[in-house]
């Protein structure tokens, strides 16, 4: 079992394993944002549970961390892989004949997603970390509404998100079916995650834009 | 000298039991003493090589292609013959036998064809073991078709590509032996020379076809597993570099070369389109179940076609001539491959071919789809079907059966073969005529034996469909294994084979002076200008049919050609590179030997037997006015020719063919 | 037609390559692409130059062993089917065409547009095949029924020609299509189980030693695979290794 990560069959699946990993958490991350949009009170609710909830804050947050971290690194490593066994380039190279541009620059894509995660960890979480245990402060379960809402004011903020949110979007176009094909899904399944892997790609990251243009336009 | 072939005493049923039963064998332990070459990994070779690995002797196995799979057995489509007579339509070892034999038109051996028809049976076992996945029904069993000059079903096939799996089976035993280090492989390797040392085959001389480099290979026998030499007609279904030099050279070393001028000329293959074609292109003969062979009955209707005025679907049933049908009502459209090629070349000497060149005829699917079409339609219970929906249904169970094959057809010729008929026509296939060999399949060189296509010995003058994926894989599973272990008992004490010797310095000498004369020749001509001027004079004089006269004057222009060729030809690059330009100079100058000697061997068959038809030798009168006619009194006899030199001084060796277990027949397929 | 041709010329694997431009006349539509690059080599012979070395054999499309890189794509522009039976019809006259070997690391060039593939030849040898003897005494071939399900899957799989275009026209240069056809084959089939798992074990890891690329699923090799092997085949590797493996 050992040999089994270090082979390169091992890595696809351990790429796999975080990125489903990474998906399920997208979908409670939305589930909880979207409820931004018609509920104060409910969204406070669920971000208070979330921000304060020992499990959530000491069990999942570091998994999630190390998800993500994963996730990059190995991507790092893999493609630096890649690079290597290519050899010379090609003179000219018609990618677009056999494959899709999300496909091919997954690399890419998940760079702007880094990038963002930046911005993003910045704004909230590193917030939240120094409100919670730096320079603690007492909890008020009502202040997340309000600082989510602050956060959407800047136009530059409302554009940045959108734009990596389409690259999310398409990095998930590829990301979804390649996961599971990396786990040996079989034939039989391929058409409906096909399907799912459409629908998810596009849900998800159209609900974080809606959300973030919703404040921005409603404030 | 007397040619003894060796085919041991009693009834042929027991021959090959008994036989195996008495010969010398080699311990275990002693095996690993001994060191057997093989030149070749196609089926034959590549077989021989896994089977002899796996028995304990070190094997060293030369390829030129860049792997074993590659070699050309891979592109033989229909399938392989066996007597398991799954079907029970009425096969058996006999049966088998009997087909082969009366396909090759009595010029065959008898007890080697026997022994062939008893382990066919063997094969199959042996290559579903191996995982070869050949079709099966939706019982789950193996599923058969039926080929040219048979009544039985009896034909194992993987789609429409039978020798590739069998190959990749081969290989993949090949491949356990290499893991093992039984079997040392030298892929991209050309042998250019065999060694002889006492008399005895001793070893190759190799050229490394990326460095160049010429290199010493002993051992205690070598097998020569090369193919056909089907390339002396530059165009053929061969693959570029199939190739005669191996086979040439042990027959100047004095291997007797048998029978050259039995050539099969496969009937169903992609018309020639110009100049500049550079090899063609076979629809597998198994097209032939269910398409129907037709030229226009009019010489109107022809000149309209290639015109472009009409177009065949154009042709009511009573404008068409079913010339097969018409001619062999018993066999139709499945009659053996020599029939039916000379029945289309008569067609269109005639005149009526019906391209451009005059040189195709249609094979028509229309009739086997509709009435898969209506099959289908009965089966699927829909009332009255349209014909648009027959037409559908008919073409799903044609694509079903042959859809790679119209693929490959529509890629190379631009037309679709289910909405107008295909354009075939006959084209140089496999060459019956080889090495000679005794039963042991050894060659008149002592330890070195040959094998596969590259030998003679079970196709007589004509192959029967799917037969020569069973002789490959029979010689080197089954046959050789055995008979060379009774050579190579009286080798256990002589221990390695010196490379350092003065017969190796002499044979590499003799191999790096031609090599260094190609490169050195300021000549002014390429090695393919000479090699099409000799495919042109073989076609036109060596072709499907023969005479004196044209043999002859073949004779004459190819010794002309070989003349100039030694002349003339240029070989750019130098010797110690990758250099194709010198590897096919070395292989054209060996053809243009052989083509002399192929002539020769026309010229002295004053008869026509399978693939070799001589104008001279045809029925007269009654039913069968104009068929080949044999001549049994004069020609039962295997031609055995001994090198002397230049070509036409070659000795002939007969060999008295005896049929004790088969009448001598006509061959009718009426 | 007339053409401009764009050839990587390389004299051997241990000097640097580069692309030279050639000019060929009067190609007929009917040729096959091997054909007119047969058409330059006569042109280049007569011209007292060295003519590009190109790998070929069965000009069927059977053996594997033509591979050219042709505008950008392994085995040209066409679909199902390799350099052999591309044919000229599918460019136009006055057309520039770009000929590159196959990239990988694991493919060195030999010479020109000739390049080494026996990386493939070891992946087999580290398992491809059922530990069988020869010796004809195996069980009767009808012995174990095998549905038509599974042996035209495995058909499917084995009809792989080894060419490599899988791993040329691969961004990351992997051959997880050719292993996994490899490995599919044997897998569907009952005489492969018993060494199923050493198989793919072996055989993964060899083609790992040989440095193939890591596959991301991006599906161009099984658009440019000249056979069609399906994307499945690595899936159901991955399975293998998977079962292999826990």
């Amino acid at each position: 079992m050992s040999g089994f990560f270090k082979s390169s069959i091992g890595r696809k699946v351990a790429m796999a394993l975080s990125a489903f990993f990474l998906m399920f958490f997208l979908i409670i991350h939305l589930a909880v944002n979207i409820t931004s949009l018609f509920s104060e009170n409910l969204f406070n609710e669920l971000s208070h549970f979330m921000g304060t909830n020992p499990l959530v804050q000491l069990v999942l947050q570091p998994v999630l961390i190390f998800g993500v971290v994963f996730h990059f690194v190995m991507g790092f490593i893999l493609e630096l892989k890649n690079k290597k066994a290519q050899g010379v380039a090609y003179a000219r190279n018609n990618g677009a004949a056999n494959s899709t541009w999300m496909s091919r620059n997954m690399i890419y894509s998940g760079l702007v997603i880094l990038a963002f995660l930046v911005v993003h960890f910045a704004d909230f979480w590193v917030h939240e970390i120094n409100v919670k245990y730096i320079n603690v402060q007492p909890e008020d379960p009502s202040r997340y509404y309000h600082e989510l809402v602050e956060k959407f004011l800047p136009m530059w903020r409302v554009t940045a998100y959108v734009v990596a949110f389409i690259l999310l979007g398409l990095h998930l176009a590829h990301g979804f079916t390649s996961a599971f094909q990396s786990m040996g899904s079989t034939a039989g399944r391929k058409a409906t995650l096909q399907k799912l892997g459409k629908v998810y790609s596009i849900v998800i990251p159209l609900g974080f834009i809606v959300i973030a243009l919703f404040h921005h336009f409603n404030h | 000298m007397a040619l003894d072939s060796k085919v041991p005493k009693g009834p042929i049923k027991d021959k090959w039991t008994d036989y195996k039963n008495k010969i010398n064998l080699v311990n275990p332990a002693n095996k690993r003493h001994i060191d057997v070459i093989v030149v070749g990994t196609g089926l034959a070779g590549g077989s021989a090589a896994a089977t002899l690995a796996e028995l304990g002797y070190n094997v060293k196995a030369f390829a030129y292609q860049d792997s074993p799979r590659r070699a050309h057995s891979i592109a033989a489509q229909g399938g392989i013959n066996a007597a398991k007579n799954y079907q029970g339509d009425g096969d058996s070892t006999y049966r088998l036998f009997y087909d082969t034999v009366k396909g090759g038109d009595y010029r065959s051996r008898e007890a080697n064809v026997y022994r062939l028809a008893e382990v066919s049976a063997n094969i199959i076992d042996q290559c579903v073991a191996q995982g070869v996945p050949f079709a099966r029904d939706y019982g789950g069993l193996l599923d058969n078709r039926s080929f040219g000059g048979v009544l039985v079903s009896r034909t194992f096939y993987a789609k429409g590509q039978t020798g590739q799996q069998l190959l990749l089976g081969a290989y993949s035993a090949m491949n356990r032996q290499i893991a093992r280090g039984k079997i040392e492989m030298f892929n991209r390797h050309e042998m250019l020379d065999v060694v002889i040392v006492d008399g005895k085959a001793r070893g190759i001389i190799a050229r490394n076809l990326i460095t160049g480099e010429i290199e010493r290979h002993s051992a205690h026998a070598v097998v020569i597993a090369s193919g056909g030499y089907g390339n002396v007609y530059f165009l053929s279904t061969n693959a570029m570099g199939s190739n005669a030099t191996a086979a040439w050279k042990i027959h100047k070393k004095g291997a007797f070369f048998a029978n050259p001028c039995y050539t099969q000329i496969h009937p169903t293959c992609i018309p020639r389109s110009g100049d500049y074609q550079s090899k063609l292109t076979l629809m597998s003969e198994s097209l032939r179940n269910d398409g129907r062979i037709w030229v226009p009955k009019n010489i109107e209707d022809v000149k309209a076609i290639r015109e472009g005025r009409k177009k065949p679907t154009d042709l009511s049933e009573d404008e068409r001539d079913y010339y097969l049908e018409r001619r062999y009502p018993a066999f139709g459209n499945l009659v053996p491959r020599d029939v039916a090629s000379r029945a289309a070349k008569e067609r269109c000497d005639a005149g009526y071919g019906v391209n451009a060149t005059g040189e195709a005829v249609y094979l028509d699917f229309a009739s086997a789809i509709e009435r898969y079409g209506k099959e289908q339609a009965k089966i699927h219970n829909i009332q009255n079907p349209s014909k648009e929906k027959i037409t559908q249904l008919g073409e799903k169970i044609v694509e079903a059966k042959y859809g790679n094959l119209f693929q490959m057809y529509e890629k190379i010729v631009d037309e679709n073969p289910y909405k107008t008929p295909m354009m075939i026509y006959p084209a140089t296939h496999y060459t019956m005529g080889g090495v000679w060999v005794d039963y042991n399949l050894m060659t008149t060189i002592p330890g070195c034996y040959c094998i596969g296509e590259a030998n003679f010995s079970d196709h007589g003058a004509n192959r029967l469909g799917a037969s020569a994926l069973m002789q490959g894989l029979a010689d080197g599973y089954f046959v050789l294994p055995y008979t060379i272990g009774d050579y190579l008992a009286d080798d256990i004490r002589t221990g390695k084979i010196p490379t350092d010797s003065k017969e190796f310095d002499e044979a590499e000498k003799a191999v790096k002076d031609r090599i260094e004369f190609f490169i050195n020749n300021k000549g002014s001509k390429s090695v393919d200008y000479f090699h099409k001027r000799l495919g042109k004079v073989m076609w036109d004089k060596v072709g499907m049919a023969r005479n004196e006269k044209g043999l002859k004057e073949a004779m004459t222009e190819i010794k002309q050609i070989r003349e100039e060729f030694w002349k003339e030809v240029k070989v750019p690059g130098s010797a110690n590179e990758m250099n194709p330009e010198l590897e096919k100079a070395g292989r054209v100058a060996d053809f243009l030997e052989l083509g002399e000697l192929f002539a020769k061997d026309a010229l002295m068959r004053e008869e026509s037997c399978g693939g070799h038809f001589r104008e001279e030798s045809v029925e007269e009168s009654g039913e069968q006015k104009g068929e080949a006619k044999r001549n049994d009194k004069e020609f039962a006899f295997v031609a055995a020719w001994e090198y002397k030199g230049e070509p036409a001084d070659a000795v002939l060796h007969k060999e008295e063919l005896e049929f004790k277990d088969i009448e001598l027949k006509q061959r009718s397929y009426k | 037609m007339n053409l401009t041709l764009k050839i990587w010329r390389q004299k051997d694997s241990n000097v640097r390559g580069q692309m030279v431009e050639y000019k060929v006349t009067d190609i007929s539509e009917h040729m096959s692409f091997l054909e007119m690059m047969d058409v330059l080599n006569e042109q280049l012979v007569n011209a007292g130059d060295e003519p590009v070395a190109f790998d070929h054999d069965c000009r069927e499309g059977i053996c594997g062993m033509c591979s050219m890189y042709i505008n950008g794509e392994a085995h040209g522009p066409d679909r199902g089917v390799t350099t052999c039976q591309l044919h000229m019809r599918m460019f136009n006259d006055g057309d520039t065409i770009t000929i590159e070997p196959f990239r990988a690391a694991a493919f060195p060039v030999i010479k020109d547009l000739v390049v080494d593939r026996t990386a493939f030849e070891r992946i087999q040898q580290a398992g491809g095949y059922i530990s069988v003897n020869t010796s004809g005494n195996t069980q009767d071939a009808n012995a174990i029924p095998i549905s038509k399900h599974a042996a035209d899957e495995a058909m499917d799989a084995a009809t792989c020609i080894g060419c490599g275009a899988c791993v040329a026209t691969c961004k990351n240069s992997s051959a997880m299509l050719f292993v996994g056809a490899k490995v599919s084959q044997y897998a569907l089939l009952p005489q492969g189980q018993i060494e199923a798992a050493d198989r793919v074990r072996n055989m993964v890891a060899q083609m790992d030693l040989e440095g193939f690329g890591n596959c991301t699923n991006t599906g161009a090799c099984e658009i440019e695979c000249p056979k069609g092997i399906s994307l499945d085949n690595i899936a159901r590797m991955n399975r293998e290794l998977m079962k292999a493996s826990f």
